[in-house]
């Protein structure tokens, strides 16, 4: 192998190859081998597969890191950095793509438009992703968040029949295309500034000219409008309740989840990186975007009718927290967004698969009223959902307690008491709307009598997402020691 | 009496254009003239950077304009390929009239 590609490179690059290539061998299969409608199940094994062997190369460097006790490896020059904190995300990735082609097969079939793209749209989204959370160069960095985003783009616009996912995506589109435009030109500042576009030299050279260089605060401000865009939080939230609502429930989840945790990522790179040196400027900034997020996601919640809304809210809201742990900045804090971020991937994801198994080919399932009842048709649905709900609502023995007992830690340690208040008393407001969704399933008697679809892969996603949130929350030690050696430094 | 054309001058041009695009984005109805003025953007995003890379003398900055290049490309096809989805459904491209959800 020559100087421009050595096996280290190779090394750290294998999940993200994998990944590429199990997405276009999944397009090409797609109509090679499986040209009946009725075999496009088989896809998802073959999704499963190419997860399955890209954890494998994820856990080889995981191990190396172990073995070798180093904290990172650098490849091609210092574009990508495999570190604690990159293999972190990308466990969270494999889990969220993994959850997700489960139960597209069944609710895609549902809703009439069960195509083979949709899996290697999750694959390809799964590589961007496995950029956004390794690169440590603005070219690469850039490149994971448009790879991820255009898939999402695709896959909420998949149901091409219904104007509700037309909508949706040209929402999203528009948005997001906007958005990054405006992180590009950060991005372009900030290689205006330094000469570089490595992550490590941009932050030296804003060290050295001081915070308040006006050419700075353009840089920071138009970076931040496109990683708040990505992460949802307000103002730039406008597109999460249309885009959660109009796309198919399983993308929703995967919107919720995937790109969340993967826009996380990139954020606490920028932020924890090359923006360090100006924390003054953006510390107040982002606590007023977070104060403004739990204020809007939470009550704007409480009014809703469509259980997707309300969630989408609800992520917003939770957008809010998880900046709360970035505007502490100590390493609880740190090691709170981690495990938060881990938390709501899977309680989240939970949340959107009950409302995704709810959906039947007459009726959509999303509204608060279809819930009614549900725990005398299926008690399983009814008390998994109650579980996630909880743990949304951060009410212990639940995993969601211990993402957020680690923000509020922090938020304590580092005296914004202020703030730490504020985010304690919008629990109360949550609680209220989440038990809407709690009585309408336990309370309202029973409107509709047809039964909720079912198959094998929405029964492995739920026991799994199920799982994990009760597991998080009643022995969240071996989470919490990983998340401890994940941090970013 | 004329003065050389300096990094500076890029510079100022390059906001310009972020302007003009912006106020596209934000008060056009059309989809269509939505995302001509998104693409306005990246390419004063592409100005800047060739300022830059010509200003340092390295040719990072170009191949980021490659990149930006390219990723404009795909966002536009994605773009439009959405739009005429949507309009097959809904006959229309302007903006304020897709409203089956509420902004």
């Amino acid at each position: 192998m020559s100087q421009y590609y050595t096996s280290v490179d190779h090394f750290v690059l294998v999940p993200a190859i994998l990944l590429a290539l199990f997405g276009c061998a999944v397009l090409l299969f797609d109509f090679l081998l499986f040209p009946e409608p009725r075999q496009r199940k088989y896809l998802v094994w073959f999704v499963a597969l190419g997860l399955v062997f890209t954890g494998g190369a994820l856990w080889r460097q995981q191990h190396f890191l172990s073995v070798q006790k180093i904290d990172s490896i650098t490849a091609f020059g210092g574009t990508l950095t495999i570190d604690g904190f990159a293999l972190f995300f990308n466990w969270i990735f494999l889990a969220a793509s993994l959850i997700v082609a489960l139960i597209s097969y069944k609710y895609l079939e549902t809703a009439g438009e069960h195509q083979g793209e949709i899996y290697g749209l999750i694959l390809l989204a799964n590589c961007g992703m496995f950029f956004l959370a390794a690169g440590t160069d603005l070219i690469t960095l850039f490149i994971g968040l448009e790879l991820m985003a255009l898939c999402f783009y695709v896959m909420v616009g998949f149901l091409r029949g219904d104007r509700r996912s037309n909508e949706a995506a040209v929402k999203y589109l528009l948005l997001g295309a906007f958005s990054s435009g405006f992180l590009v030109y950060g991005f372009s500042v900030l290689y205006g500034l330094s000469g570089s576009t490595k992550l490590a030299a941009i932050r030296m050279a804003l060290e050295s000219r001081g915070a308040s260089d006006p050419l700075v605060i353009l840089a920071l401000v138009t970076v931040s409008v496109g990683l708040l865009f990505k992460i949802s939080a307000v103002p730039f939230h406008m597109w999460a309740p249309d885009a959660y609502e109009g796309a198919p429930t399983t993308v929703t989840a995967y919107l919720a989840a995937g790109s969340k945790a993967a826009s996380f990522a990139f954020l606490m790179r920028m932020f924890m990186g090359p923006l360090a040196p100006s924390r003054e400027l953006w510390e107040p900034l982002l606590a007023v975007v977070a104060v403004a997020s739990m204020t809007v996601g939470n009550f704007a919640a409480i009014t809703q009718s469509n259980v997707k809304r309300l969630l989408a809210y609800s992520s917003i809201s939770h957008a809010g927290y998880i900046l709360l742990g970035l505007i502490a900045g100590n390493d609880t804090g740190v090691q709170g967004v981690l495990v938060y971020v881990l938390v709501y991937v899977f309680m989240t994801m939970g949340a959107f698969l009950v409302v995704a198994a709810l959906r039947r080919k007459e009726m959509l399932g999303e509204d608060l009223e279809d819930m009614a009842g549900l725990v005398h048709k299926s008690p399983g649905y009814a008390f998994l959902m109650l579980i996630f709900l909880l743990s949304l609502a951060g009410i212990p023995p639940t995993a969601g307690f211990i993402g957020k007992y680690f923000i509020f830690l922090s938020l304590i340690q580092t005296g914004h008491y202020v703030l730490a208040v504020i985010a304690t008393l919008y629990v109360a407001v949550a609680i209220y709307y989440y038990f809407r969704i709690v009585r309408s399933m336990f309370i309202s008697p029973l409107t509709d009598r047809a039964p909720a679809a079912t198959s094998l892969g929405l029964k492995l996603a739920l026991a799994v997402t199920g799982l994990m949130t009760l597991l998080i929350g009643i022995y969240p030690e071996p989470f919490l020691s990983l998340a401890q050696n994940s941090l970013l430094r | 009496m004329f003065h050389p054309i300096t990094t500076v001058h890029y510079l100022v041009l390059s906001a310009a254009l972020l302007l003009v695009g912006t106020i596209g984005v934000l008060a056009r109805r059309n989809i269509v003239i939505i995302l001509m003025s998104i693409e306005l953007i990246l390419n004063a995003v592409n100005i800047n950077l060739i300022a830059f890379s010509h200003y340092f003398q390295q040719v990072t900055g170009q191949i980021f304009a490659i990149f930006v290049i390219t990723v404009a490309v795909a966002e536009a096809a994605v773009g439009l390929g959405i739009l005429i989805a949507l309009f097959q459904n809904k006959e229309t491209v302007l903006a304020d009239e897709v409203d089956l959800l509420k902004w």
